[in-house]
């Protein structure tokens, strides 16, 4: 009985940890190549929408989520064009990106409102997959779960290990020597700002079509934000992102249940306390300078006017 | 000093001999390695090069001189391929050639140090140097070669720290090891030693007399006349975006180079100020101050006084704790304790920057826009923000912007700085004529006691030299001046006493007539007193 709670507790908590995987993961690339998009939210909106569409329409999940993918890009594409292009405010393009992003997505979505989706296909590995305890936990997830695993680790990979990953950390720390080097400061950033556009509209795509598969209106419900956080709470490191994500996940997932429970807090309060923990952590994060400076894109949000 | 001239005695020599030699080799027939001619370059507002025609032979020290504005960086940046020129043609060995970006440049085998150096604080060294690099290849082999070159021309690096930790000249030698790794025909150096000790500039001459001989060609951009002398063997000069002139410079002294830089004969040598010396107007005593943050230095026990009517001059490689030393000063950071700062025997440790302008402290902060000015505001309302105490610019809690707007055409005058007017942005000032606006906002002011950190860095020599005859003329008056500089020479000309601060720690505080060029080098790298006279 216990046993099986504390599984299906995890199970919660991986779903609730994914979506802020890919949209945490996707800013890390956008914000180490020195951008700060603010827009997440609305891209993760205008991804679930589209996602939900294609199911709605084609039916076929894969397509669904290369088109939320496809429309996070090309949300990110208009910021990119704002910011990098006219060299407009990161911070306010950023915010507008969200209330056009929330905007657009629920006039998009006004007349899917309430119709049911199955949801994604979970992977079925015979054998595997039938074991108890671990056959739940670990082997009958769909492929976004595994996705979302295997992406902080890519990315690690990308960043730390591959002379592309190199140019990408260099354009963040300072766009001015990039440029005198001869790197392509802006064409950089541009990439790097709509991976982050297709990660949030994949974090989108799993919130419609996996987490709770139908469309609601703004049902990101903040999430993007939180994954804003996570960036900084991780400093900028993909697996402590990663880490962070789940212990987001967690909390958020310990508070229902605590309130299931009936515990006697006010139920506002208890769900506080995921945003409360990362205030916390956030302010002890930025009372380490060191680590900061260290993994910081110190060229984060500023315009690039290439050398007159 | 007298031992600083005989080197430049023996530099002439070997010069001349260098010079001859490329006479009898028929060396003035031999293609250039790189020639510019007609080279044009417009920005809105100022035309930074007009029609420049110049050539670097193979294996030459070739220098680029002018001051400030004289368009050296824009005709670099050029052949480097950072900038597009409006017009003129670039021959490369001998061919037309066109240089469209920094990576076609390389492909050439041109390589560049940069003034301000294109590094990256949070990279290891290594990878900086892969970055700068087309083909790096495996880091570990690259690892390898960085510690082989680097010891080899006696610049020692450990490519595997972060810049970040590193010294200004160790940054330097990342950027040199950098292009040396490329094995360049051409190495351009924008003013590399306007950040060196005496000590590194002389082992990065040796450096480049060593790379010379070998038969790569240097291209060396400065305004310092005496390193141009005893390095350079033709040197190119540039006035206003022209080529104005060219030179052997060996052959010539610093004064005609000067006036052909200047295009005027420059005014005497600044003296140290030779009023009596009246009372102590700003005492420290045991100020130590543990860093703001992990990239800063703690301030150790530094102690000094500065009377009315000297100055005193504080010398030191940047990043010793000079700018720590200036916040203590002005009281951006409190110290732990009143009686550490005293101004005018008024204990102030624990006081704000307002209540210390109030007893007559007035500081220049060595990082002019941003810190010494808000960029996007006026020169006038940048004039109001520190002197609207000691100028009682203020009535009721209501600006008097008249009275403001007078003030800052006052120091505009007398200071000449060309500017449109009060209402110009302090952001659209080039470096030295901010710099002339801000020292003279604070000297206009009146001030008992006056603190400028880098007075003159990166102000062209007619500027430099009138900022420094203000300050003296201020210290004359029977204010007390302190002035904190990594420009040495300016130090040894204006100071009436000297020190050099290491690491935060401040040495003694000498004479000026006991003070040397090479001692006070060794003192900036933390030698005491007795040392540099055990090494004389």
């Amino acid at each position: 009985m216990s046993l099986e709670i504390l599984v299906a507790t995890i199970l919660t908590i991986i779903t609730a940890a994914t979506p802020l995987v890919f949209a945490a993961t996707g800013e890390l690339i956008t914000e180490k190549a020195g951008v700060l998009n603010l827009g997440v939210e609305g891209m993760m909106l205008t991804g679930a929408v589209t996602g939900f569409a294609t199911v709605f329409f084609i039916d076929n999940a894969v397509l669904a989520c290369l088109a939320a993918m496809a429309a996070g890009m090309l949300t990110a594409l208009i910021f990119a064009f704002l910011v990098l292009g006219l060299q407009a405010s990161q911070v306010a393009t950023g915010l507008a990106l969200t209330i056009f992003g929330i905007g657009l997505s629920a006039l998009l979505g006004q007349n899917m409102v309430g119709i049911a989706y199955a949801g994604l296909p979970k992977l079925y590995i015979p054998f595997v997959s039938d074991l108890p305890v671990l056959g739940p936990l670990l082997f009958n997830h769909d492929a976004l779960v595994y996705l979302s695993l295997a992406l902080p680790l890519a990315v690690a990979w990308f960043l730390y290990r591959t002379r592309a990953g190199l140019i990408l950390r260099a354009v963040g720390d300072s766009h001015d020597a990039a440029h005198a080097i001869g790197y392509p400061v802006i064409a950089i950033r541009y990439m790097a700002t709509l991976f982050g556009g297709a990660m949030a509209g994949l974090a989108g795509a799993y919130l419609s079509l996996s987490y709770s598969p139908m469309w609601v209106e703004n049902m990101s419900a903040g999430r993007g934000w939180i994954a804003l956080a996570l960036v900084v709470f991780g400093t900028w490191r993909p697996w402590r992102v990663f880490l962070g994500a789940y212990l987001f996940g967690g909390i958020t997932i310990l508070q229902l249940h605590a309130q299931a429970f009936g515990i006697a807090v006010a139920s506002q309060f208890m769900s506080m306390l995921p945003y409360i923990a990362t205030i916390v952590v956030l302010v002890l994060i930025s009372r380490d300078p060191t680590r900061i400076r260290l993994n910081a894109p110190a060229c984060i949000g500023k315009p690039f006017h290439p050398a007159a | 000093m007298s031992n600083r001239h005989s080197t430049d005695h023996q530099e002439q020599d070997r010069q001349t001999s260098v010079e001859e030699e490329r006479a009898i080799n028929g060396h003035a027939t031999t293609t250039p390695l790189l020639a510019l001619s007609g080279i044009t370059k417009s920005f809105p507002g100022t035309l930074a090069n007009d029609h420049v025609d110049f050539d670097v032979a193979p294996g030459e020290i070739h220098a680029l001189l002018g001051e400030n504005g004289a368009g050296k960086s824009t005709l670099v940046k050029i052949i480097y391929g950072i900038l597009k020129a409006d017009a003129g043609q670039i021959a490369w060995k001998g061919e037309p050639v066109v240089i469209d970006s920094p990576n076609t440049a390389r492909r050439f085998g041109i390589a560049m140090v940069f003034q301000h150096f294109s590094l990256f604080d949070a990279l290891t060294v290594v990878e900086n140097i892969a970055l700068g690099m087309d083909e790096p290849g495996d880091m570990a082999a690259l690892e390898a070669r960085i510690e082989q070159v680097s010891h080899s021309y006696g610049l020692p690096l450990h490519p595997r720290r972060h810049v970040h930790s590193l010294s200004v000249g160790e940054r330097q030698r990342i950027e040199i090891v950098r292009c040396l790794l490329q094995e360049p025909s051409l190495l351009v150096m924008d003013e590399p030693t306007s950040v060196l000790t005496p000590q590194e500039v002389e082992k990065l001459f040796e450096t480049l007399r060593r790379l010379s001989d070998e038969g790569m060609s240097i291209l060396y951009i400065s305004h310092k006349l005496d390193e141009i002398r005893a390095l350079c063997h033709r040197a190119t000069i540039l006035r206003l975006g022209r080529r104005v002139a060219d030179a052997v410079p060996s052959e010539e002294t610093s004064r005609s180079l000067a006036a052909m830089m200047m295009g005027e004969e420059l005014q005497g040598e600044a003296r140290p100020p030779t009023a009596t010396v009246g009372e102590v107007r700003l005492r420290v005593s045991h100020l130590s101050l543990p860093a703001a943050d992990e990239f800063g230095v703690d301030l150790k026990d530094v102690s000094f006084e500065v009377r009315g009517g000297e100055i005193l001059g504080i010398a030191g490689v940047a990043g010793n704790g000079q700018n720590e030393l200036t916040d203590a000063l002005s009281g951006e950071r409190p110290s732990v304790s009143p009686g550490t700062i005293v101004i005018d025997e008024t204990e102030c440790g624990l006081k704000g920057p307002d209540a210390r302008r109030a007893l007559g402290l007035c500081c220049v902060p060595e990082q002019r826009l941003g810190h010494g000015a808000v960029p996007d505001m006026s020169l006038a309302e940048n004039s109001y923000l520190t002197a609207h105490h000691r100028m009682g610019l203020t009535r009721h809690g209501i600006m008097r912007s008249d009275a403001r707007d007078t003030f800052a055409d006052r120091v505009i005058d007398s200071f000449r700085v060309k500017c449109n007017g009060h209402q110009s942005q302090a952001s659209s000032l080039s470096g030295g004529n901010l710099q002339k606006f801000i020292v003279g906002r604070e000297i206009s002011q009146d001030p008992g006691v006056v603190v400028v950190s880098q007075p003159t860095w990166g102000v062209d020599a007619g500027s430099a030299a009138a900022i420094q005859s203000e300050l003296i003329k201020l210290a004359e008056a029977g204010s007390a001046v302190l002035v904190i500089s990594q420009d040495l020479d300016e130090l040894m000309q204006i100071s009436n006493r000297i020190a050099a601060i290491c690491a935060g720690a401040l040495s003694e505080v000498i004479g000026i007539e006991q003070a040397t060029v090479e001692g006070m080098g060794l003192m900036m790298g933390g030698a005491s007193l007795e040392d540099t006279h055990a090494e004389a």
